[in-house]
């Protein structure tokens, strides 16, 4: 694949500068903006619990495999599984899930409607078709991806909090007792700030190489792949650059 | 009426349109005919917006629409209706669903308004019983009827219809261009079609303009295309005998019309 940075970057600027107009019909954009809230949030839900649970109870075995040392009281494990979960896992790792599941699913999406002139007829109509069909989406994961972080973070320490009962690393107690201890709020913040990064990501991405589509079949497959790829690519670098910015 | 002055398009080194002007007569069916890569679809496709010229104009009814932004555009663009090749429906809604879109998006009607007004669409392009199918349950020929009646429900002045035999099988393409025509009579709206379909232009087309390699190489009525003395669009249209021979008949049975001496023509050959 011919790499043209300034070429894609600059089309993906107009793409998104396009977006703003006043829509054709507010009520139209709120049903659009709703079905997409239900596809990106509830959609991956139950792929998000999952994965969270079992990245909470996997850190919890595993930092008790590590912690050898009687000194360092059990009620660590459990510190250290909140924190990995709220700064790293949660907003990181399930927004890479996401980027595979929802980046794909928009990409394709908007493919298929690029290759079967679904958006020329919209566009003949006198549609923004940026504007409807990309905007949605981005505000959509704007608002349910931050809250599916906060979800898996929640669903991750759970999955610890068992894990250690059920494997008889820790108990209830003394797992609650390192849950609460030494918190610090700016981590929520920044995780918070992270999942808005990777949310604008996971959506825009992907939409703009659905919306570029040219050809079949082939490339809508072509550009669902380079979507998700890139899309991840770019989840790490922001992973680093908020890190390094933030923190 | 729509009027095309010196449009060129290249897309790269290629140039697709070259130097085409053109006018689409109003209230009338308007066939774009010629071979595949002619530049027919390119030409549909720069008349509506969707590619954007290199040069020249098109002009409806006098208001030059290459020449507006798109917030000015918005207000021809929603007196245009389309048919596209494929048909070009929603595939995450319903028959009735797509009919309702426009609707929905730009009209101030009440919803039962709305649905009565779909069914008419769905009454006049003849589609019984299908109104809560999806596109992947129907057929190619209802595919293009309920893609006719979108296009129309908006009330558009300007109808474009690109390829709608695609797919086809003859007796369907018979029906579909007769729905067109007849919309087009109906509804008194300007209607150009692109089409390589013969029996469309000899039935359904009242405008004709051939397009060959990029340029328009002829137009004129259906009448006048008997007529003509054009060697690329005789050899188009009349390829196969069995046109020859419904030339032959045309022109046999305007000479019994006594159309023959006020066209100028020579008396056919009784061969």
């Amino acid at each position: 694949m011919e790499f043209r940075f300034f070429y894609h970057f600059g089309r993906f600027l107009l793409m998104l500068t396009g977006m703003f107009s006043r829509p054709e019909n507010f009520r139209m954009y709120w049903k659009e903006f709703m079905k997409q809230c239900v596809d990106i949030g509830i959609g991956s839900l139950g792929i998000v619990a999952v994965i969270s649970t079992f990245l909470g109870a996997v850190t919890t075995v595993q930092t008790a495999y590590q912690l050898t040392s009687s000194l360092i009281p059990k009620s660590t494990i459990a510190m250290v599984v909140r924190d990995t979960m709220i700064i790293e896992l949660a907003p990181t790792l399930i927004c890479i899930v996401l980027g595979g599941v929802v980046g794909s699913k928009i990409a394709s999406e908007l493919g298929n409607m690029r290759i079967s002139e679904q958006i020329d007829a919209q566009e003949i109509m006198g549609i923004n078709t940026k504007a409807y069909l990309i905007g949605p989406k981005i505000l959509a994961a704007l608002l349910t991806i931050p809250a599916l972080v906060v979800i898996a973070a929640f669903l991750g320490i759970f999955g610890g909090l068992e894990a250690g009962k059920l494997s008889g690393i820790l108990s209830h107690e003394q797992f609650m007792e390192g849950l609460r201890g030494q918190f610090d709020g700016y981590n929520v913040f920044f995780a918070l700030s992270k999942s808005y990064t990777y949310a604008f990501i996971i959506s825009s991405v992907p939409a703009y190489y659905g919306y570029h589509v040219q050809g079949g079949a082939l490339e809508i497959g072509k550009a669902s792949t380079t979507a998700v790829v890139v899309s991840c690519v770019m989840i790490l670098f922001a992973d680093y650059a908020l890190a390094a910015i933030l923190l | 009426m729509i009027e095309l002055k010196n449009i060129r398009k290249s897309f790269g080194e290629k140039e697709i349109l070259k130097d085409v002007s053109a006018t689409m007569e109003a209230g009338k069916t308007n066939l774009i005919i010629g071979a595949s890569g002619s530049g027919k679809t390119v030409l549909m496709k720069c008349m509506v917006g969707l590619i954007p010229v290199d040069s020249g104009q098109v002009l409806y009814n006098g208001e030059d629409f290459t020449a507006m932004d798109d917030k000015e555009k918005k207000p021809i663009r929603q007196a245009i209706g389309m048919l596209f090749q494929g048909s070009a429906l929603f595939d995450s809604m319903t028959v009735e669903q797509n009919i309702l879109f426009p609707l929905d998006m730009f009209s101030t009607m009440s919803y039962k308004e709305k649905r009565k007004r779909v069914q008419e669409c769905l009454d006049r392009v003849e589609l019984k019983d299908a109104n809560k199918k999806y596109p992947a349950e129907i057929s190619g020929g209802m595919k293009k009827r309920v893609g006719i009646a979108r296009a129309i429900v908006l009330n558009p002045k300007y109808l474009f219809v690109d390829e709608p035999n695609s797919g086809l099988d003859p007796q369907t393409s018979l029906v579909i261009d007769k729905l067109i025509k007849d919309i087009t009579v109906d509804y008194n709206i300007t209607t150009v079609v692109n089409t390589h379909d013969m029996n469309t232009v000899m039935e359904s087309g009242d405008h004709i303009i051939y397009m060959h390699q990029g340029k328009k190489q002829w137009e004129g009525s259906n009448e006048d295309i008997i007529f003509s003395e054009d060697k690329l669009l005789n050899d188009f249209i009349f390829a196969s005998e069995f046109f020859q021979d419904i030339k032959e008949m045309r022109k046999m049975e305007m000479f019994r019309d006594k159309k023959w001496r006020s066209k100028g023509g020579e008396a056919p050959t009784n061969s």
